[in-house]
């Protein structure tokens, strides 16, 4: 033996599950929506994503690096995850410097001050985005309108999503069926494939549920969360849809617009600020829907799933707490034959 | 759909090259080095010394008290020296070292003896043998037997359940003794529900070993009350608590024992040693070790004497491979790694795994990414990475109220952890400290 | 405009007095009273809060101290027996005196001199690694190495030489509160007199082996010779389980076991280096390990405000170094 034996505890062997692939597992369930922004806004979301990965990963070296002098941890694929999604809730043309302000207040703030990988609270990339939300309501609600086998560099035709759509028409009194009669209004099937207006990664429906089947397959994530969301959003814009048609939108506009989808599947079940037991996930999900459905039918904005998200994270730690497993063999009386 | 238990578990790769392989009786060792705390509970008391010649199967050291048990000398031999030898804890520990005889003919006469089936001794008698024998839980934990059976008068018990799963990875001890002793251990098991007065029994296997399962139930049509469930592949189900679930349904309470549902457990090993010591009158002096390992030249099955130092049973299978950084003593889930091959083979010892360069290094530990997979494997509905912190940190008291008391140690969170965090390790040690201050509170 | 001004002042100053009044209230009728001997106890003692004492802090400790009859039994290790004379004087009770204690590490089982044989990978805290096994050494007894002492140590006395893989404890910050003793699994730290000037001899191993054994697991065992328990005129050395031992209230310091030793485990400390030449010849490397730690500690006393007496073991320490280069040059040319 050239080298001394190894002793260590018990197991001593391990499942090759590492935190680096599953990192790199959400990546590439990402990659069909990816693909078909590209399709729509051309070379625009190639740049804004491109920019949130770089500087996202960059921030965290220089931070880790320089500020916090502790190894630097830009391999593990989470920073890279946190530039993508990041750039997936932007709408695609956002100017760079606000693309690199976003990055850093998801790397340097959200994420490191908590004291890095696992210990935020908040989803990352969320936090980026609603900061960039609230301090650039004009340049973040600039949709560039979704155009087949879009090649061009200039800026595209803006336009609003279905949701700011149905929000804004609401209020000037139109009912939905006026609303979705609207030249611009998509239909159904452009709602599902991608060709409506939303940030980068909302755009196909079709692209979000692929990778989601996807990280479902490889058991990255469980069905709780996303289906929970879903669900809970479907009753209940549905409730009020069934009562009045004509001032609340259906359920299938709700679940197929805006970043239901994306939220559900990507920035919900986002493993470091979701609940660990199954239990929780299902309360966190439906606090998640309440919230976003809240804001969506009362609320200012037209979209809520980021807050939604975001308001949930703060409740993990108390949902861990009093939503435990059951322990083996509590509370049971022996029955003997 | 096959029985087995509902929260958590694992699959890990299973690696059963040596079910095939026949068990073989190794060759009888030099020199034997026997500890005198093979179970757990008190070591026995030494009732030899140097230079005192030894039969074969005579007592060399007495049960030192209620939980504990006799050990035999393995050869017949003279008794060299009462040395500290490095044991599977990993420490220096009592032993008796005892240098065979090579002209005694009793060392090398291996009879396989016949198959008897009528069972002569009453219950009081059997307990008696068994406590005589020095029969231990043969499936690891190494439990004195006869106090597992000592059952307090006015206990309701209802089922005998035989623990043939062999859930870990590697290790085909059991799966062979039920092929080739088949026969002997319905036997066994009849002799426990002889003593035990009981009217039911199952046999619970793993659906891995289609081969036993098939066996047994040819053989148990003659017999009444003996049946077989086979199970799903799924670990840890070698777990006492675990195997009641997925068998019969109930849920030992927390804190408490299968005895307190009406069941009681035992190892395919122990019941074969059972058989063994009231039929024949056989201490226990040898048990099957399987030796194994992906590099071995010729891994394989072997009966083994208690206190045969692990470079023998080596050398059997064509020495240490190049570039083995592991041994470990036991399977590769709960099995403790040894410091050296001088290290003898004990009651509790179920195989040897030699772990080559590739698969014996620890990933690096990196931070909790909160992904709850050791909560969803954790068979017990603990929640080992929040143990982790609380006896990393000096939490105790809230540990245990946490339940780390109730912890099986059977490893699931430290294998499915990505972050290869030492959960277990953690763990283990806050369960430690638990005990000591529960201790110093009586 | 000035109105508002005005009504925001007054606003202020009134919303002032009423919370002034409610704290008034408030802490009138909620005060606690508290014999106002523990806050001036409590004033006299280090205020550490290191739990030597075995209260939990400092404050405790003065409470257990006013509410005690007899605190003849109670002892604060840090504040030694000059502040228990002011405890005493006080409160007008009897205290007992206690020699002042410092802890020793009795193992010097560097890396150079005892070889590992397995490496460990897991926690690096000695109290796991001390639950799995025996450590990484053939030695079951000597030091894991792994730091839990230096973790607890509350005063900077303790640090890992990174040379030996052994702790180090700087005595003249020690203040003998026993953390250290109490983190240790393996029992190596013990809390020694401190004598004059800091002179100690006692056995700097607690292998239990046999000699051959010992040996081979580390070169400066103790190999249970009996040599030192022979030569010793004042029956301070005991041996048992093949390990001697120097009971410190016998012990004179003559040094005489230090010279018979042939492990050289047993340690001496502080004291001025005599003959050195014919020392030079007997030690083999294990002597020199004990020197090195001599150096160290004493260098990082000399950052500090350099009283008469430290400068007199700066002078000692350079002739000590000496003998380290002269031995250095020694080993090489035997090697």
């Amino acid at each position: 033996m050239s080298q001394p034996i190894i002793i260590s505890a018990s197991p001593h062997v391990h499942s090759d599950r590492t935190s680096k692939k599953v990192m790199y597992d959400v990546v590439i369930a990402l990659i069909p929506a990816f693909l078909v922004s590209l399709y729509v806004f051309g070379f625009s979301a190639f740049i804004v994503t491109a920019v949130a990965v770089v500087s996202c990963l960059l921030f965290e070296y220089v931070i880790q690096k320089y500020l916090m002098k502790t190894p630097t941890t830009i391999g593990d694929g989470s920073a890279l995850l946190t530039g993508i999604l990041l750039a997936f809730n932007l709408p695609a043309g956002l100017p760079i410097w606000m693309i690199i302000v976003g990055s850093l207040v998801a790397i340097g703030i959200a994420k490191l001050s908590f004291g890095g990988l696992g210990f935020n609270i908040f989803n990352p990339a969320l936090v980026g985005r609603v900061f960039l939300l609230v301090s650039f309501p004009v340049q973040m609600t600039m949709w560039p309108t979704a155009v087949e086998n879009n090649t061009t560099l200039a800026d595209a035709v803006t336009g609003a999503t279905p949701l700011g759509m149905i929000k804004e028409g609401l209020m000037f009194g139109d009912t939905m069926t006026s609303i979705s009669a609207n030249v611009d209004f998509p239909s159904y099937t452009n709602m599902f494939l991608g060709l409506s207006g939303g940030s980068i990664g909302e755009m196909s429906a079709l692209a979000l549920l692929l990778g989601g089947i996807y990280l479902l397959v490889r058991k990255v994530i469980t069905w709780h969360i996303p289906i929970t969301i879903l669900a809970t959003m479907a009753v209940m814009t549905g409730i009020f849809w069934v009562i009045d048609p004509e001032s609340y939108a259906s359920p299938l506009i709700h679940i197929l617009s805006g970043g239901a989808l994306l939220g559900a599947f990507f920035m919900a079940t986002d493993m470091v600020t979701s609940p660990m037991t199954k239990k929780g996930m299902i309360i966190f999900a439906i606090g998640i829907a309440v919230i976003t459905v809240v804001i969506r039918l009362f609320g200012a904005y037209p979209e809520g799933v980021s807050f939604g998200i975001i308001i949930m994270n703060a409740f993990v730690p108390l949902i861990n707490t009093y939503f435990k497993p059951r322990r083996f063999g509590s509370k049971i009386k022996a029955k003997i034959v | 759909m096959l029985k087995t238990f509902p929260k958590g578990g694992i699959h890990p790769p299973e690696n059963k090259i040596t079910s095939t392989k026949e068990i073989k009786r190794m060759t009888v060792p030099k020199v034997v080095n026997v500890p005198i705390a093979q179970h757990i509970g008190i070591p026995a008391e030494i009732v030899v010394d140097k230079k005192d010649k030894v039969e074969k199967g005579q007592v060399i050291a007495k049960s030192g008290g209620f939980v504990s048990s006799n050990i035999h000398a393995p050869v017949a031999g003279t008794v060299t020296k009462l040395d500290l030898v490095i044991d599977t804890s990993g420490y220096k520990k009592q032993c008796i070292v005892i240098r065979t005889d090579a002209k005694d003919p009793s060392n090398f006469e291996e009879v396989d003896f016949p198959l008897k089936t009528d069972i002569e001794l009453e219950p009081a008698a059997i307990l008696q043998q068994i406590t005589d024998c020095g029969i231990v839980g043969l499936g690891g934990a190494t439990f004195p037997s006869q106090v597992k059976l000592n059952v307090r008068e006015g206990t309701k018990l209802d089922y005998l359940i035989i623990n043939g799963v062999e859930c870990e990875p590697y290790l085909t001890a059991d799966h062979r003794l039920m092929l080739e002793k088949a026969q002997e251990i319905v036997v066994g098991i009849k002799i426990l529900m002889k003593a035990l007065n009981l009217k039911k029994a199952v046999i619970g296997i793993e659906n891995n070993k289609k081969d036993a399962i098939s066996l047994f139930k040819s053989i148990i049509k003659k017999e009444d009350g003996i049946q077989v469930a086979a199970l799903q592949v799924k670990y840890p189900q070698g777990g006492e608590k675990q195997l009641v679930r997925a068998i019969l349904g109930r849920e030992v309470p927390k804190n408490g024992l299968p005895l307190d549902v009406g069941v009681i457990v035992h190892n395919v090993g122990t019941i074969f040693a059972i058989y063994e010591a009231i039929q024949y009158n056989k201490p226990l002096i040898e048990r099957v070790v399987t030796v194994t390992g992906k590099k071995l030249e010729n891994p394989s099955n072997f009966w083994v004497k208690i206190g045969t130092p692990i470079k023998d049973l080596i050398a059997e299978v064509g020495g240490l491979p190049e570039g083995t950084r592991k041994l470990v003593n036991g399977g590769p889930m709960m099995g403790k790694a040894i410091k050296n091959t001088d290290v003898p083979v004990t009651k509790g010892t179920s195989g040897i795994l030699v772990i080559s360069e590739e698969e014996a290094s620890r990933g690096k530990a990196e931070n909790c990414i909160r992904c709850g997979e050791c909560v969803y494997v954790c068979p017990m509905g603990l929640e080992p990475h929040l143990l982790m912190n609380l006896s990393e940190k000096g939490f105790y008291e809230k540990a245990s109220q946490e339940d780390i008391m109730t912890c099986i140690e059977c490893g699931s969170c430290s294998y499915v952890c990505p972050s290869h965090r030492p959960l277990l390790d953690y763990i283990r040690f806050g369960k430690n400290i638990v005990k000591k201050l529960e201790t110093t509170k009586n | 405009m000035t109105d508002s001004v005005l009504y925001s002042v007054l606003l202020l100053a009134s919303l002032g007095v009423v919370a002034a009044i409610v704290l008034y209230v408030v802490s009138k009728k909620f005060y606690v009273y508290e014999n106002p001997l523990i806050a001036e106890v409590d004033e006299l003692l280090p205020g550490a809060n290191c739990a030597g004492c075995g209260s939990p802090g400092c404050k405790s400790f003065a409470d257990k101290l006013v509410n005690t009859e007899d605190i003849s039994e109670l002892f604060c290790p840090v504040g030694g027996n000059d502040v228990m004379k002011l405890v005493a004087e006080k409160l007008g009770k009897a205290v007992t005196e206690k020699d002042p204690t410092v802890a020793v590490l009795r193992c010097q089982g560097g890396c150079d001199v005892r070889p590992k044989t397995t490496e460990y990978q897991g926690p690096r805290t000695c109290a796991i690694s001390a639950m799995i096994y025996s450590g990484e050494t053939d030695c079951q007894y000597g030091c894991l190495g792994d730091g839990d002492c230096v973790a607890v140590c509350n005063f900077g006395a303790m640090y890992m030489d990174e040379a030996t893989g052994l702790p180090v404890i700087d005595t003249d910050k020690c203040t003998s509160c026993e953390a250290c003793v109490k983190a240790c699994p393996r029992d190596i730290i013990e809390m020694r007199p401190r004598n004059k000037r800091d002179l100690k001899v006692f056995v700097g191993c607690l292998n239990e082996d046999k000699g051959g054994i010992a040996k081979k697991s580390c070169a400066v065992a103790c190999i249970g010779c009996s040599k030192c328990e022979d030569v010793c005129q004042k029956d301070a050395i005991s041996m048992n389980n093949n390990l001697a031992y120097i009971d410190p209230a016998l012990c004179t310091l003559c040094r005489k076991c230090v010279d018979v030793c042939p492990t050289h485990s047993i340690i001496e400390t502080n004291f001025p280096p005599k003959k050195p030449k014919k020392v030079v010849e007997k030690k083999p490397v294990a002597k020199k390990v004990v020197e090195k730690k001599e150096v160290e500690k004493v260098a990082v006393v000399k950052g500090e405000a350099a009283k008469p007496e430290v400068k007199k073991e700066v002078e000692k320490v350079a002739v000590v170094k000496e003998d380290v280069t002269v031995e250095s040059k020694n080993t090489k040319t035997d090697a």
